[in-house]
């Protein structure tokens, strides 16, 4: 990987400037209020995919080589868009349409293929089915690119995701990889308090997957992690724990941050501590 | 699938659900991208032949069907053509939202079939009826729901539906042998209504398995003197309003018969065609009152709830006589 150093610099950059941006929406979002906190928490994982592991063509947005990418936990748009947008899918100012009236980017993605939106979400547990009928399809023709999903670990509580849990490795999908954004909160509470999935690797595991646990903030272990291909017939796993609400003192860990509005003093304070870390970087 | 009386006979012999296993096997050499997908449900879609002659069309989830249908919409999505069927009930209900979001919102085309739909699998109880699947379906945007009469429209309603623009839900009734409405070719075409008779004082629209006994209904009220005409109503979502308009012009009392409850179906979609018609005939609905509470050998629930010949023919009789 002679570009290894080159590329996790460059998704490391990516993920702060995919950061303003989501301050620069959620800001802009205004009274619409925004799924601030888990947005934030799968930027690092979405400016590994489309920073550098996935390959794509945004110039060319549906061709069929292309690396597919689902986000099960459709309320993580926010560090969906400004992933597309960093890739060159989505211009700046149709990043700053968010949640406003006629535009194409609602609170859950909407699918929109010329876009870079491979498919509609929003309604919890139904992306790795989605992913495994997917992969069986590029397993069937013969095909190698990869189907990359992010489900969240409050979304783990949707019996649906285990259905395909148990069928992904029983049809020998190591083209599908599902990555657990676990935060450990959900809407109204952390895991703990209201349903928590517990070990999930293990459960995982136990299904048949090949598992993998790592700092889902880590942009150099995604970038090691998801680079490797792996063709033993087992799905991969990534439990990626990460902070809801990551990158802001007052968003980490503070469940508040799961729909919220965010006023311009907060958003002034937040770009005060983007620049602080872009210093220290 | 050019139907003839040979044909009508065989498929009629071995049912609805079996007619369906047939025709996908028959289709598959035509669909390179055909892919067949079931819930542990291949010996009942009458799909054993299918799964092993052509086993790279051939997916089985097991019994999941929120992930069956989330599978289904997968291949959709990479432009496959799909086929998936379970009972009807799990095929419907059990992966409503999966069915909402996959096939009515994002739009993947899909092919699914509920399989013995209606009352046929009484002695099982309700969990295996369905007679709620025609209202649930009808409910949900970018859905065709197709209701068969016979075997042999089963067979033709599985290759409209492959071939049709959006996705399809086809409902399949009655048991084996499933007694033919048709012995000879017709044209099926999704959305057009076939008229079986003509006449002038009734209008009895019957949908799967009701289109038979519809038409031996209205051989008995042609010998009390009631000249009743006889619309196979094959597709329930768009229902076929041209037809519902003629047949208001034309007929002095409109009867629905369904194998489903009473509301949200076939009666309720003719209905709603009628409501904005002026001076539109009184509408009689014949079908299954809103309960469980009927469970049992096919024949007597059907005898239960009036949906006989005889029954059919008395309602109608004694609701024209009043008018």
């Amino acid at each position: 990987m002679a570009n290894r150093e080159q590329d996790i610099e460059h998704i490391t950059a990516m993920a702060a400037r995919m950061r303003r941006h989501i301050l620069d929406m959620a800001l802009e979002a205004g009274a619409h209020s925004s799924h601030f906190g888990g947005g934030l928490s799968v930027v690092d994982i979405t400016a590994t995919l489309f920073g550098a592991i996935m390959n794509i063509k945004p110039d060319n947005p549906e061709w069929d080589g292309r690396d597919r990418f689902i986000l099960s936990k459709g309320h993580g748009c926010l560090g969906y868009y400004t992933a597309l947008h960093e890739a060159g899918y989505l211009s700046h100012d149709e990043l700053m349409t968010f949640e406003k009236t006629d535009s194409f980017l609602y609170g859950h993605p909407v699918m929109n293929r010329a876009k870079g939106i491979e498919f509609s979400s929003g309604s919890l547990g139904m992306g790795m089915s989605l992913g495994t009928g997917v992969a069986i399809a590029a397993k069937r023709r013969g095909q190698d690119h990869r189907c990359f999903v992010i489900i969240g670990d409050g979304e783990s509580n949707e019996g649906s995701n285990w259905e395909a849990a148990m069928a992904a490795p029983h049809h020998k999908l190591d083209n599908l990889v599902i990555i657990l954004d676990r935060n450990r909160h959900q809407q109204t509470g952390s895991n703990a308090e209201i349903l928590d999935v517990g070990d999930a690797g293990e459960k995982f595991r136990a299904f048949g997957w090949h598992v993998e646990e790592i700092d889902g903030h880590d942009t150099g272990a995604l970038y090691d992690m998801l680079s490797a291909r792996r063709s033993d017939g087992k799905p991969l796993a990534v439990v990626a724990n990460t902070i809801k609400g990551k990158g802001f003192s007052f968003s980490e860990d503070d469940n508040s941050w799961h729909h919220k509005i965010l006023t311009k003093a907060q958003y002034e304070a937040a770009i005060v501590e983007l620049d602080g870390a872009g210093d220290a970087a | 699938m050019i139907l003839d009386r040979r044909k009508a006979k065989g498929l009629s012999r071995i049912g609805s659900r079996a007619a369906y296993g047939m025709t996908l096997f028959e289709l598959a050499p035509e669909y390179d991208d055909l892919m067949v997908v079931t819930a542990d449900t291949s010996t009942s879609a009458g799909l054993d032949r299918f799964r092993n002659t052509f086993p790279e069309k051939y997916v089985d989830v097991g019994i999941a069907e929120q992930n069956a249908m989330g599978v289904a919409a997968g291949l959709a999505s990479e432009g496959m053509t799909v086929a998936l069927s379970t009972f009807a009930p799990f095929q419907t209900m059990r992966c409503c939202e999966q069915i909402k979001v996959n096939l009515g919102y994002m739009k993947h085309k899909v092919v699914f079939t509920g399989l013995a739909s209606g009352v046929v699998l009484g002695t099982l109880g309700y969990t295996h009826c369905c007679i709620e699947d025609m209202a649930v379906m009808r409910a949900i945007p970018n859905i065709t729901v197709l209701s068969p009469a016979d075997c042999g429209e089963t067979a033709k309603a599985v290759e409209a539906a492959l071939n049709h623009h959006q996705s399809v839900y086809i409902r399949l009734t009655g048991g084996s042998p499933n007694p033919p409405v048709y012995t000879e070719d017709y044209d099926f075409e999704i959305g057009k209504a076939v008229k079986l008779r003509e006449g002038s004082d009734v209008g009895i629209i019957a949908t799967g398995t009701m289109v038979h006994p519809a038409l031996k209904a209205a051989e008995i009220l042609a010998e009390d003197g009631i000249d009743a005409a006889v619309i196979n109503m094959h597709t329930i979502k768009p229902i076929d309003t041209d037809t519902v308009k003629e047949l208001s012009e034309s007929t002095k009392l409109i009867a629905t018969v369904e194998e489903h409850s009473l509301i949200g179906g076939l009666g309720s979609a003719v209905a709603e065609a009628k409501a904005p018609l002026r001076n539109a005939p009184p509408q009689i609905m014949m079908g299954i009152s809103d309960s469980y509470d009927k469970a049992g050998d096919y024949g007597d629930i059907l005898e239960h709830y009036g949906l006989t010949a005889e029954h059919i023919a008395d309602k109608v009789k004694a609701d024209y006589s009043s008018l």
